[in-house]
């Protein structure tokens, strides 16, 4: 598994992170994804058809998963690739290690892949005593930074200009002290030159897979810079490490998906580079790589088929419900302390580490629905975050503050006229002693709201007294 | 155990299935045979007019010359007019070859690039109307390091080869490569991108800098549009 696991410590987490000016400053650029989907989605007529299709396309899929890989796997071995099959990120990171060690590797470029990040690849090939170089430009960025990616698709997004500045004044020491590096261009620009070089001479390229065809045998990627392509071409070696659910049937359903990945990722009708890779390069071709090998990994995917997270595996990895969601706003992707945060994250974290360790993650949420709103595979997330809540406090994991405070709910709950009678009583109450301010800076109880905010004081009535008047009225 | 009997077991205990059942194995086969078109949008039908409005949208130039025979002073033009050397990186193409080079003063360089080359030009194998999308195929014709790695990338695009949609591209790879599809197939939308700074968009990244498009047997010649 990936670095240190936060996840447990996420209460923490997402505090310190409220607090951090830096931090908040650089989340406001992850609200620019809304207009631009939005925008995408307004030039396609099509689009609201196509999420339904590519739902379909991956439940059928899901329930003839092992069919398909059936398929997949001959396509591959007939166009002379490997199939590798890993039960764990353990088996998958050793996997790699022998194909690598075997050829007496020393450096590895990687392409971009959250399965990588998910089975902690770069830890296990450094400790063996090899380079891995990401090559993406916000993955190289977080890796001169010891960090993880915050985002699915912009993972250095919690990093502003001048800290990569000022990573990259620190690493690349071999370049003039003074060089002016006041512009994003200019930022770009090193990178391309050091990664050039890293591409030109690496022994072993590593890219994740966005979908593997079972029709062809072929893992595509998606990539706005080319650091993908570069990664698998130029090597001997090209390796792809996905997950199974990653499976598609056909050329034609590969491209129903991609009409709306994009289009909810960045807003995009395509990203620049859309890679169909086949096999090792053939007989007549003058580049491409020599071997090409996928480790397919399943790290409890088989396990979530058939249960109420199955819809969880229909997930693209576009971002679009990190990139809509109030509390990944606030909070960034670190706070949720693995590798997958926001909406998809809250889901997919609990069934893959654990409920006891990922258990907080499905309380981040206000059910606002956004995330489902805008997921381009119609995953009902909240629904799902729900089935983690319930799960939660049926394990007993909860706080017992929390668990106390249900408990005296379902108290009152149950017994209506009680219920009524105490909510009328506090909101009179409250409505007294709010009347001054008509909000409160502090209150018993409540001080993780007012730490960072006032309460608004009630109006009045209750909900419920409300709606019996305004009923009586109309009726 | 092995890791691949384990999680074919696990996929099926999860599905409660052994893998045998005929009907399914039946809708899997029928829809590997058939590869049922899903949802294509509209847009695709507006052709060529809508692939270049499309791939200018998307950063890439683009120019147009009546027949293949004027690509060559095109592109020596476009090299010209952007002050970049008279250089050019290709591989086998027939139809490059085919090509009236030698009436340009272009130094030509043939095969894959070693990633010292400034300009490549290669064919493509057709283009997606309904988003301005090239699709190359890998060989010796086409190397596909000359999609990747020069700074300026120059694809000469025939105006029949222009589609619709991507499926129709897919069924044109069926005919031509049969069961087999070549190795790389690289669809390209524009030039080399990053938004990976604070979101702010840069253009080549990694790969090429700059896209150029020459759409050959285009009647009107219009002005190159930048």
């Amino acid at each position: 598994m990936s670095g240190s696991v936060t996840t447990p410590r996420f209460k923490q987490n997402a505090h310190d992170a409220l607090g951090d000016a830096r931090l908040q400053r650089a989340l406001g650029h992850a609200r620019n994804f809304i207009p631009r989907r939005g925008a995408a989605v307004e030039r396609l007529p099509e689009f609201e058809a196509l999420r339904d299709s590519a739902r379909d396309i991956k439940n059928h899929t899901l329930a003839h998963l092992d069919l398909y890989l059936e398929a997949y796997e001959r396509k591959v071995t007939e166009s002379g690739g490997f199939v590798h099959y890993a039960r764990d990120s353990a088996e998958a990171c050793k996997i790699f290690l022998d194909l690598a060690k075997a050829r007496g590797a020393k450096s590895v470029t990687k392409g971009k892949s959250m399965i990588s990040e998910e089975i902690g690849l770069n830890q296990a090939i450094e400790a063996a005593g090899m380079e891995a170089v990401e090559t993406d430009l916000g993955e190289y960025i977080i890796q001169l930074r010891h960090e993880a990616p915050s985002h699915i698709i912009a993972p250095a997004i919690h990093v502003t200009r001048d800290d990569v500045e000022a990573d990259f004044r620190k690493a690349h020491l071999h370049l003039p002290a003074d060089r002016d590096l006041s512009q994003p261009e200019q930022l770009l620009a090193e990178a391309r030159g050091i990664l050039r070089n890293k591409f030109l001479n690496a022994d072993i390229g590593v890219t994740g897979a966005n979908f593997l065809i079972a029709e062809t045998g072929t893992s595509i990627i998606v990539t706005n810079e080319g650091n993908g392509d570069l990664t698998q071409i130029l090597p001997k070696v090209h390796v792809v490490i996905a997950s199974l659910e990653k499976l598609v049937p056909t050329l034609d359903d590969a491209a129903q998906l991609l009409r709306v990945l994009a289009r909810s990722a960045t807003g995009q009708d395509m990203s620049v580079y859309t890679t169909f890779s086949t096999g090792p390069r053939r007989a007549h071709d003058p580049d491409g790589p020599e071997e090409y090998h996928v480790i397919l990994l399943d790290n409890g995917r088989s396990a979530m088929l058939g249960t109420d997270f199955e819809d969880m595996l229909r997930c693209i990895r576009c971002g679009a419900c990190m990139n809509h969601c109030p509390v990944y706003h606030q909070i960034g992707g670190h706070a949720y302390g693995w590798v997958y945060p926001g909406p998809m994250g809250a889901v997919l974290t609990p069934s893959l580490i654990g409920v006891a360790e990922g258990g907080q993650l499905p309380n981040a949420s206000t059910f606002c629905g956004r995330c489902e709103q805008v997921c381009p595979m119609r995953i009902p997330l909240p629904k799902m975050m729900r089935h983690w809540r319930e799960r939660e406090f049926e394990r007993a994991l909860s706080p017992a503050t929390m668990r106390y405070g249900l408990k005296v709910w379902a108290f009152f709950a149950t017994r209506p006229w009680l219920y009524r009678a105490s909510t009328d009583l506090a909101m009179r109450a409250l409505t007294l002693l709010g009347r001054k301010k008509g909000r409160f800076s502090w209150l018993p109880l409540a001080s993780g709201w007012t730490e960072q905010r006032d309460l608004a004081a009630p109006q009045g009535a209750t909900f419920q007294a409300q709606w019996r008047a305004k009923s009586g009225a109309t009726q | 155990m092995s890791a691949r009997d384990e999680i074919f077991a696990g996929i099926r205990r999860s599905l409660h299935v052994t893998g045998n059942e005929a009907p399914r194995r039946a809708a899997v086969a029928a829809r590997l045979r058939g590869a049922p078109r899903g949802i294509v949008p509209a847009r695709g039908q507006g052709g060529l007019p809508t692939f270049q409005s499309e791939a200018l949208r998307a950063g890439a130039t683009l120019a147009t010359v009546a027949s293949a025979a004027d690509a060559p002073d095109e592109i020596a033009r476009y090299l010209r007019d952007a002050n970049l050397p008279a250089t050019l990186r290709m591989g086998a193409d027939a139809r490059l070859e085919a090509m009236p080079w030698g009436a340009t003063t272009l130094e030509i360089a043939r095969g894959a690039s070693d990633g010292h080359d400034l300009n490549a030009v290669s064919a493509a194998f057709a283009a997606v109307a309904e988003t301005g999308t090239l699709a190359l195929v890998s060989g010796p014709d086409n190397p596909s390091t000359l999609n990747m790695l020069p700074d300026n990338h120059i694809v000469v695009l025939f105006a029949e080869d222009v589609v619709g949609d991507f499926e129709t591209v897919f069924d044109r790879l069926r005919a031509r490569y049969g069961a087999e599809m070549p190795r790389t197939l690289n669809f390209i939308t524009g030039p080399s991108r990053s938004a990976d700074i604070e979101q702010t968009l840069l253009f080549g990244a990694h790969g090429p800098r700059r896209l150029h498009i020459v759409l050959a047997g285009v009647e009107a010649v219009g002005a190159a549009q930048t």
